[in-house]
């Protein structure tokens, strides 16, 4: 099968591979028919991910129809149109038990402070994902859903990742009605979770970017004010004066390990590998909000140590919350939204690449060219 | 006003902010936040059938947390361990912790080793690593590089120029150690 394969750092392509197998009873093989670029990936192409072994496919935000199944397998058939949460867990450990699928104690050998995640380098498990015509999927009776008949595929992909994490951030917020909410990043998972806090009834809703093109999304897409934080002298001063000094209520960190904004920063984490993640977006959310305020970080970190101010977290009191998403979770959910016209995720989709054009795809995504905001990905055999 | 206990005013009310925006309140109550609270317990264990899952067959030993009590019953199988760099990632899981820096920056390193074998390694198959299609580069042209940058008020583009140099520079490096040693060596002789 063609699959796209990491090459090392900045470079990836497309290459002839095995086809998966069934290798444990409850597996499934399914047919990629989209998948996306999620931010995540670009953690992983920057080489900033231990353990990220070159020939790895990367991929977990992605639907398909299931191609075999392994014998143990109850709740899905081939020819089966399933949409597949990026997550992978085993539906009864302690932490799946309660519902903490992303933090599944099954599924990674690797790492007891990761869970398992598609194409997500070692560190994750180890698992090849699914940008490439065809995906091993463990747990095929927990973690995959058949796609409502009424659901677009587009809705359906960002459902699995983007969509899902953004909802999921906003709740980590705590908001309550009428709370001034700042979003940090406005990429999808920002404007997803910006969208999301008007519905938990937020009374005002801020997004901070660089990119100017995001925040023209973030005004029509997610009805949120807006702020370029290059125009501003000091981001943080700005948010006091813009919330009577108060500081906002509930902050939420859409950024993660990559945030710009602080050249030391970013340089160190992103290019030296110094920290685990440059927490400019952090540190920014940590000074911003009030006291007593609420921290929502679904931008991701890597396992290293990296430099958060947080003797502020501490003397302000704050809430820290913070987790990789529980896709499955928030599905039901998420569903009545859609129907009722309140989310069209779709939306946000800029671009749709052959899988034969990756490695392009990955390098306008990561340089943000031509205004883009979420790439999917369509293999040759959908 | 901040210095006194009431909060600032709103600019606009709920009726103008369920007018203006679709959804706004629907999920007000905490009780209708899927993730709320943190931990709940999952009646259906979401389509599971077991109590501890059946154990995927391990084909090669494979690398595992010492944190970890025993070999997870399902993992990945992607790229096993192999070249000098497996010898480091191998190191690095049966050493040291995930709460020693040790771990990880052993298998960052072994990360940089690994890139380096499997581009060697590459020359001498039907397809060298190009780094010309493998950075996507060209896309810089087929998806307006020049003015997605120019006359935006971009953060990133300040570091985006060490890319190049981050791809590159070591292979010049490497480059120019080799020709320096050999011009040596045929001096010499
Ligand atoms: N928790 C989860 O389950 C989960 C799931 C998906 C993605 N993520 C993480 O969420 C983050 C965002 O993902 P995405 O797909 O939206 O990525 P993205 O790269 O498209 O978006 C990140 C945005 O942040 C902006 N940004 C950079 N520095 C900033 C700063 N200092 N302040 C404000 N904005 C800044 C960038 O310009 C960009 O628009 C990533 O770190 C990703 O790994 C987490
Ligand atoms: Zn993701
Ligand atoms: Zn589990």
């Amino acid at each position: 099968m063609r699959a796209m394969v990491y090459r090392g750092p900045y470079k990836v392509r497309v290459e002839e591979k095995a086809q998966p197998v069934v290798e444990h009873p409850n597996d499934a093989i399914v047919r990629v028919t989209m998948a996306a670029i999620c931010g995540s990936d670009l953690h992983l192409y920057h080489g900033m991910m231990p353990d990220t072994r070159v020939g790895m496919t990367f991929g977990h935000e992605f639907i398909g129809v299931v191609e075999e199944v392994g014998s143990s397998v109850r709740n899905l058939v081939p020819g089966d149109r399933v949409m597949v949460p990026f997550n992978i867990f085993c539906g009864t450990c302690w932490f799946c038990a309660r519902g903490l699928y992303a933090n599944c104690h099954n599924v990674n050998p690797n790492a007891t402070a990761v869970g398992g995640i598609y194409g997500y380098s070692h560190t994750c498990g180890g698992y090849d994902g699914a940008q490439a015509e065809y995906v091993r999927v463990p747990f095929a009776d927990v973690g995959p859903t058949v796609i409502p008949e009424w659901m677009d595929d587009e809705d359906a992909v960002l459902l699995t990742d983007a969509l899902s994490t953004g909802y999921f951030g906003a709740q980590l917020g705590d908001i309550v009605e009428g709370d001034v909410v700042v979003v940090f990043g406005a990429g999808p998972v920002g404007l997803f979770a910006a969208k999301a806090a008007w519905l938990m009834g937020a009374g005002r809703v801020i997004v901070v970017d660089h990119l100017e093109y995001r925040l023209v999304k973030a005004r029509a897409f997610a009805h949120a004010e807006t702020v370029n934080f290059t125009e501003c002298d000091d981001v943080v001063v700005h948010m006091k004066k813009t919330t009577d000094f108060l500081g906002a209520d509930v902050a939420i960190d859409a950024v993660g390990a990559e945030a710009d904004g602080n050249f030391t920063q970013h340089v160190t984490a992103a290019k030296l590998k110094l920290q685990g993640g440059s927490p400019v977006a952090l540190n920014w959310a940590i000074d911003s909000v009030r006291k007593g305020g609420t921290i929502s970080v679904v931008g991701a970190y890597g396992p290293m140590f990296s430099a958060v101010k947080f003797g502020d977290a501490m003397n302000k009191g704050l809430t820290l919350r913070m987790n990789q998403c529980h896709v499955k979770r928030q599905w039901p959910r998420l569903f009545e939204h859609i129907r009722n016209g309140y989310l069209k995720p779709s939306d946000i989709v800029t671009h749709h690449i052959p899988l034969e054009h990756i490695a392009e795809g990955y390098h306008m995504f990561s340089a943000k060219l031509d205004g883009c905001i979420k790439p999917l990905i369509v293999p040759n055999a959908a | 006003m901040t210095y006194t206990s009431d909060k600032p005013p709103l600019a606009e009310s709920t009726d103008q902010l369920r007018a203006r925006i679709p959804g706004w309140g629907a999920d007000l109550d905490p009780k209708d936040r899927p993730s709320v609270p943190k931990l709940r317990w999952q009646e259906d264990r979401t389509g599971a059938h077991w109590d501890f899952p059946d154990r995927q067959p391990e084909k090669w030993p494979r690398e595992r947390s010492i944190e970890h009590k025993f070999l997870p019953p399902v993992f990945g199988t992607s790229c096993p361990p192999k070249g000098v760099s497996g010898v480091i990632r191998r190191f690095a899981y049966r050493k040291y912790s995930e709460g020693r820096a040790a771990h990880w920056l052993l298998l960052l390193a072994a990360d940089r080793v690994d890139a380096w074998e499997s581009h060697l390694r590459s020359f001498l198959t039907a397809r060298p690593d190009n780094p010309i299609t493998e950075t996507g580069v060209l896309s810089e042209f087929s998806r307006h590089g020049f003015s997605s940058r120019i006359g935006q008020k971009r953060s990133d583009v300040k570091h985006q120029v060490l890319d190049p140099v981050i791809v590159a520079g070591p292979w010049v490096l490497a480059v120019a150690i080799t020709v320096t040693l050999a011009r040596k060596l045929t001096h010499r002789s």
